[in-house]
């Protein structure tokens, strides 16, 4: 394909061009195949807030509720534990957070967090380890009252999920503000 | 790979690609087979179903994996799923009617490819081995297609899979046990969905394996052509790359639009519209008939008035593909040169495409009788049209050399070409 | 070539021939073909329409006819009748759904955007034995259930651009609606049963659902009706709502395919120069090879 002169690079520009075009056909062609393996819209749908009727939770309970097909803990925290944790100081945490940033404000008793541990997502097992709260079996991470990670390998406190208090006995989970969360 | 060009003509440059080359010759393989590989240069566009078949295999397996993440093997929600795909799932449509719709174009290119192979008498000596491994393909592909029309549990799918699952039953003695086998129960149900999605997801990958042999066994006694005569020197060939590779590219992409066509425009017209009514086992709808593909085949089981007489036919006409290359007995391949025969190829392909359009016919009256005919007509032409016009025809005069069809007789070329015998050398039968 | 050619031709003639022969064997007339919005290259659905026969289907059909595959909030998505999320919302909430509470017992909620329509009867049985036998059919993806035959060769020219068509299916649930007559004279009538021209054997267990002036559609500003209150309208009013259900995606599948079309064919005409140009110096009108060509052996 040495040929010199205007011909030859007429031709050249043709062949690339029809090289360019068979990328982007290509390129094109794998976009469906990734576009279909995101979640459908069904399953998008259907992640409607959830209502929780937290008058059955005891002191000291933990309450275990699914939302969008993951696992969400409703506990019921004690005098005890409230006065605890907001004793912990920030500099014995793994990922500092304060007591108010657990829990919303005029609801100190109720921590609601995703139920997964932050290491490698096994469900910790509640009111065991040194710290009030959980434990996990797989690695051996530790979380407080409150969800916070006090001993790894786990690399931050329990997240929580969007939710608003409708009254003081009715929770919605997956709403923020008056709005369905997408 | 062994043969006259299989001792690749690559050599490895860096010390990376030696080194390589030394342990695993892959590249040398892929260079000779698919880049050095002498290709007859009078190959007409017939010649490049085989790579629109190649990448029709690709299609499937890809879109057929992708709707298997979506898809639920059970009769309850088999139905349910598909719409799902249909419906929810980002461009499920797009994946399900290429799927759908690649089934056809798949038998569509390996019609053009068989009938190709029929006209210039590909399947002749030394080619036997090449030709029996495409009837296994074909066959590996009509029971893929079978199977892959249940899955979405319609109405069609499942009067399908209780037809020939009836048929298989007429076979002697074992017919029973193959049936309730491949049923898992007393009849077509939840058991014979899974197991059937089950083989519908292996038997692409037997085909792919079975491809690799006939691609093997091409590159060992080389390309027919239109002329039907071996490649002599070097300068009857081209290269495989740039000259086939360009050409492939092109014919598959022309083919292309036609397969865009039908998923964009056109997504059901080669489907059945029961089959979007969910399966029903005490409801058999109205016209029972099976893909367009199938209909040659169906004609013939129906011709016949006897349950095992029919399915006896139905497989032999099929199976009887396999043994063209000892039924013709011609020396000459290429229907170019053989005034006589070349009528009855047109005959028979009409023959055929008669069956196709009778086995969507009713089996009623007019229609049974011609049936009839056409079923003794297409195992005539095999028995009786095959060996006997090879017999008493005179061919016309061979060209001296592919080169001599594609310049004209006389024409000398210059220029330095392939090695000689680069491709293996014709059998002589006399 | 010849030879093809008159083959091709007896087999025309041949199965004209036998076409004509058999065309009347008792399956009713063929429905006569409407005009859609949404039918060739670049049909699209009338939103406008989709709304009226969501309407029908609501006020009517639904009564008996289950359409367990669509959700509320198909209603907003794109491509379809265009309500807006909010109307959705509402429309969901005058339903109601079962789903089980904390102790197991069913329990009644307001149907949410993400719910499926509610079908009129609990399951196909109870279907069934409240329609004399036979449970009313699903109208999710009826309009791709039903088809008719065209025959040759109109069944050829229906597959290709232009005289393409692919509504059979919407024709005859429209020609169904419309097609009730009475019974022609000296036709046995079974007990229960209605005189359609357009069903299969004439005989079917619906009774005329659509009369005119039952259904109110919305009026515009001057207080007119925007379309006639008729069977006629309504029939295809509903017919499309039922092509959308069936194809929700078919405007973002056009769509797509004109691109995609239009890109192969670009394509294919730069791969043909390519393919011309590699070949010019072995090809069929140029004699004679290059010395340089067979370098590679």
């Amino acid at each position: 394909m040495a040929d010199a002169g205007p011909q030859g690079t007429k031709r050249d520009f043709l062949f690339l061009a029809t090289g360019a075009g068979l990328a982007v056909g290509a390129g094109a062609v794998a976009w469906p195949f990734v576009a279909s393996m995101a979640p459908d819209a069904a399953t998008v749908a259907a992640g409607a807030p959830l209502d929780v009727d937290l008058t059955p939770i005891q002191d000291g309970q933990i309450v275990n509720v699914f939302w969008r097909g993951k696992l969400i803990f409703v506990r019921k925290l004690t005098e005890k534990e409230v006065t605890d944790m907001k004793a912990v100081p920030l500099s014995e945490m793994i990922d500092p957070a304060a007591f108010d940033t657990r829990v919303k404000a005029g609801h100190d008793q109720w921590l609601i967090a995703y139920g997964n541990c932050t290491h490698l997502g096994c469900v910790p097992i509640g009111h065991s380890g040194n710290y009030e709260g959980w434990a996990c079996p797989c690695h051996g991470s530790q979380f407080d009252a409150v969800g916070r990670v006090r001993r790894g390998p786990a690399p931050t406190n329990l997240p929580i999920p969007p939710y608003a208090f409708e009254t003081d006995t009715k929770l919605k989970i997956g709403e923020e503000g008056g709005k369905a969360v997408a | 790979m062994s043969s006259a060009h299989a001792t690749s003509t690559y050599v490895p440059k860096s010390r990376l690609a030696k080194w390589f080359e030394s342990r695993l010759p892959l590249v040398g393989l892929v260079h000779s087979s698919f880049i050095a590989f002498p290709v007859p240069r009078n190959l007409n566009y017939f010649w490049t179903f085989g790579a629109i078949l190649i990448a029709f295999l690709g299609i499937q397996i890809i879109t057929g994996v992708w709707l298997a993440m979506h898809y639920d093997p059970s009769a309850g929600n088999a139905f349910e799923s598909v719409e799902h795909i249909m419906r929810d799932v980002n461009y499920g449509w797009l994946l399900r009617y290429a799927h759908a719709n690649g089934a056809s174009m798949f038998f569509v290119a390996v019609y053009v490819h068989i009938f190709r192979n029929l006209y210039y008498g590909s399947y002749k000596a030394p080619r036997e081995v090449l030709y029996l491994l495409g009837v296994i393909i074909y066959l590996l592909m009509m029971a893929t297609a079978f199977l892959g029309y249940t899955l979405p549990w319609g109405q069609m799918s499942f009067w399908g899979a209780t037809v020939i699952t009836n048929i298989l039953a007429a076979i002697p003695v074992v017919g029973d046990t193959i049936q309730s086998l491949l049923w898992g129960g007393y009849s077509v149900g939840n058991p014979t969905i899974n197991r059937f999605f089950s083989l519908h997801f292996l038997l692409p990958w037997m085909i792919a394996g079975v491809v690799v042999l006939h691609v093997w066994a091409l590159h060992v006694t080389g390309q027919n052509n239109p002329a039907g005569i071996p490649i002599k020197s070097s300068k009857d060939a081209v290269p495989f790359t740039p000259y086939a590779t360009i050409k492939d590219v092109f014919a598959v992409v022309v083919f292309f639009i036609l397969f865009a066509w039908f998923i964009f425009y056109q997504p059901n017209y080669l489907g059945h519209a029961d089959n979007y009514v969910p399966a029903n086992p005490s409801v058999t709808p109205a016209h029972i008939v099976p893909e367009w593909y199938f209909l040659p085949f169906y004609a013939i089981l129906r011709a016949v008035p006897d349950k095992l007489g029919g399915v006896v036919l139905m497989f032999g006409a099929v199976l009887i593909l396999a043994f063209a290359p000892w039924l013709d007995t011609s020396r000459v391949r290429s229907c170019n040169y053989r005034p006589v025969y070349r009528v009855f190829f047109w005959v028979f392909l009409v023959n055929a495409i008669l069956l196709g359009w009778l086995g969507a016919k009713p089996p009623e009256g007019g229609y049974v009788l011609a049936s009839r005919l056409c079923t003794i007509y297409y195992f005539a032409h095999f028995l009786i049209i095959m060996p006997l016009v090879g017999l008493f025809e005179t061919p016309d005069r061979l060209p001296g050399s592919i080169l001599e069809t594609v310049t004209g007789p006389g024409k000398q070329v210059s220029g330095s070409g392939m090695p000689a015998g680069a491709a293996a050398e014709p059998a002589k039968r006399g | 070539m010849r030879i093809a050619r008159l083959a091709a031709a007896a087999l025309v003639a041949a199965s004209l021939g036998a076409g004509s022969a058999l065309a009347e064997d008792g399956h009713g007339i063929n429905p006569p073909r409407e005009k859609w919005s949404f039918a060739g290259m670049f049909g699209r659905f009338d939103q406008a329409q989709l709304q009226r026969g969501f309407q029908v289907y609501k006020e009517v059909c639904a009564n008996c006819h289950s359409m367990r595959l669509v959700a509320f909030r198909n209603l907003a998505e794109e491509g379809g009748p265009g309500f807006t999320a909010g109307q959705v919302k509402a429309l969901a909430e005058t339903y109601s759904v079962k789903e089980l509470d904390d102790s197991g017992a069913e329990k009644e909620r307001p149907a949410r955007p993400a719910d499926r329509f509610p079908s009129p009867f609990p399951n196909d049985k109870a279907a069934a034995a409240a329609n004399g036998g036979k449970a009313p059919p699903d109208f999710s993806v009826l309009a791709k259930a039903r088809t008719y035959e065209r025959g040759f060769p109109w069944f050829v020219l229906d597959a290709l651009p232009v005289t393409g068509y692919s509504e059979q299916g919407v024709d005859y649930i429209h020609a169904l609606l419309t097609g009730y007559e009475d019974a022609p004279k000296g036709s046995e009538m079974p007990g229960s049963g209605y005189y359609n021209k357009y069903y299969p054997g004439h005989v079917i267990a619906m009774p005329p659902p659509l009369s005119d002036g039952q259904i109110t559609y919305p009026k515009n500003e001057a207080g007119q009706p925007v379309v006639p209150e008729t069977i006629e309208q309504y029939s295809h009013d509903v017919s499309a709502f039922m092509a959308w259900a069936a194809e929700p995606h078919m405007m973002a599948r056009k769509a797509l395919g004109l691109r995609v079309i239009l890109f192969l064919i670009l394509l294919a005409g730069l791969l043909y120069y390519v393919k011309k140009q590699v070949w010019k110096k072995v090809g069929g009108e140029v004699h004679g090879l290059q010395p340089e060509l067979h370098k590679t052996y």
